[in-house]
């Protein structure tokens, strides 16, 4: 195997997981958030790695090349990069109604609060 | 940016925390760069590094900038990351290799969006004619997605205020009342 | 922000630059990176620019909530009334060959309409969170 190899896959993998530990160990909704942002950009890079080709151009028409990358790839991540900050100003929004209702924004204390509650 | 995906872990201090994942998404935008998607990375580098950062800031301000310790153990949580992690790398094995071109998702479709879309549309930029029209009723749905997320973000944040909090009514609530009168 | 006088003076001059710079990438797209998501984000970053320097009143004064709104809507209903007009003209929805004499020619009148509708909602949409997130005071 030639060092380019698989190594892309790995790289996503690698930043999926650290998105996905900070996402289920971590406490803080705004943490969680950040979490979530880089396991989306480590599916966004899984879908731009697997869109290059070797030697391939940016997917620009022009008369003298003659290889491209693959485009399709790029307009699904295109909309999904904006969609995805979309999402996470309604995730922001939450939790600062979270901030407003408990007055705290982490997990454990929230619990405890409801468990006090009922 | 594997290095500032830890440091974003190990950090209590949440400003910090915000910083760091604008320069991780400015890392992926000149990563994507290197991967020739320009239109991607443009993207990212406006909507990732600046307004998603900047909201965060905003949100920030308005909570508290420091995380508490957390009691909990973090020996399950490392350990099922762990698992996962190894099965998703046992996956990759079989993928097609990095950068190559008879990979399945490069045969299908591509070929006729870049012979065809040249003559069908007559725009250079093959991700603009793909984005527009050959899928435009995704690029619809997203609209109407990003339309529905502020929606979202006026209904929880906007007039609402008022119901949950009866006695005590912000300034800006008010203001808001009366443009829409 | 009121009495950063360097602050100021230099996003006066930058704001005009960046709302030229995001027509241009707006209305450049079909040749270049660009398009109508991108150019949303930059025209947005300048009001929000503005907001953060000049404190949200002014920049409310600018760009009113009403106004905001309108735009958020407007930007929608052109994209989905391109298709509408598209299956008036004798096509399919969202097909853009019927908006002119010839295919191509259609195709550019589609996907500029179409580009400007996602511009316009991608600005509002951000200048809107902006704005009612900075708005929060407590």
């Amino acid at each position: 195997m030639e060092f380019p190899g698989l190594i892309n896959y790995w790289i996503v993998v690698v930043l999926m997981m650290s998105g996905f530990y900070i996402v289920i160990s971590q406490g803080n909704f705004v943490k969680k958030i950040v979490g979530l942002n880089i396991f989306q950009v480590s599916v966004f890079v899984l879908y731009i790695s697997m869109s290059k080709i070797d030697g391939g151009a940016a997917p620009i028409l022009d008369e003298a090349i003659k290889n491209y990358s693959n485009p399709l790839p790029h307009v699904l991540i295109l909309t999904a990069i904006v969609v995805g900050v979309a999402t996470t100003a309604l995730g922001l929004a939450l939790i600062v109604r979270i901030k407003d209702a408990y007055g705290t924004i982490e997990e454990d204390e929230i619990i405890v609060q409801e468990r006090n509650d009922s | 940016m594997a290095c500032t995906a830890f440091a974003i872990i190990r950090l209590r201090n949440l400003f910090s925390v915000v910083i760091l994942s604008g320069i991780f998404s400015l890392l992926a935008a000149s990563l994507y760069v290197l991967l020739t998607a320009v239109d991607v990375a443009f993207t990212e580098a406006s909507v990732g590094a600046g307004i998603s950062t900047l909201l965060m800031l905003a949100t920030l301000a308005i909570t508290s900038e420091y995380e508490k310790k957390s009691e909990r153990s973090t020996l399950l949580p490392k350990s099922i990351v762990i698992v996962t992690g190894a099965v998703l790398i046992y996956g990759t094995l079989d993928m097609p290799l990095y950068g190559a071109a008879d990979a399945p998702a490069n045969l299908h479709l591509i070929q006729r969006f870049i012979e065809e879309s040249g003559k069908e549309i007559g725009i250079p930029n093959i991700v603009t004619s793909i984005l527009a029209s050959y899928r435009g009723y995704d690029t619809l749905g997203e609209t109407v997605v990003i339309f529905t997320a502020a929606i979202g973000v006026l209904v929880l944040l906007g007039h609402g205020r008022n119901r949950w909090r009866p006695g005590k009514q912000p300034k800006i609530a008010r203001d808001e009342q009366e443009e829409e009168v | 922000m009121n009495n950063h006088s360097i602050l100021r003076v230099v996003s006066k001059f930058m704001i005009p630059y960046i709302l030229l710079f995001a027509l241009y990438v707006q209305f450049h797209g079909d040749f270049g990176p660009g398009g109508g998501f991108q150019a949303g984000v930059i025209f947005a970053a300048a009001f929000i620019l503005y907001g953060l320097i000049f404190g949200i009143e002014a920049a409310r004064k600018v760009l009113p909530a009403t106004a905001t709104r309108i735009l958020l809507c407007a930007g929608v209903l052109l994209y989905a009334g391109v298709g509408v007009a598209g299956i008036l003209l004798g096509g399919n929805y969202l097909d853009y060959n019927v908006l002119a004499e010839n295919a191509q020619a259609g195709q550019h009148l589609g996907i500029f309409l179409v580009e400007f509708g996602v511009g316009t909602t991608v600005a509002a949409t951000m200048v809107t969170v902006f704005f009612v997130f900075a708005g929060q005071d407590f």
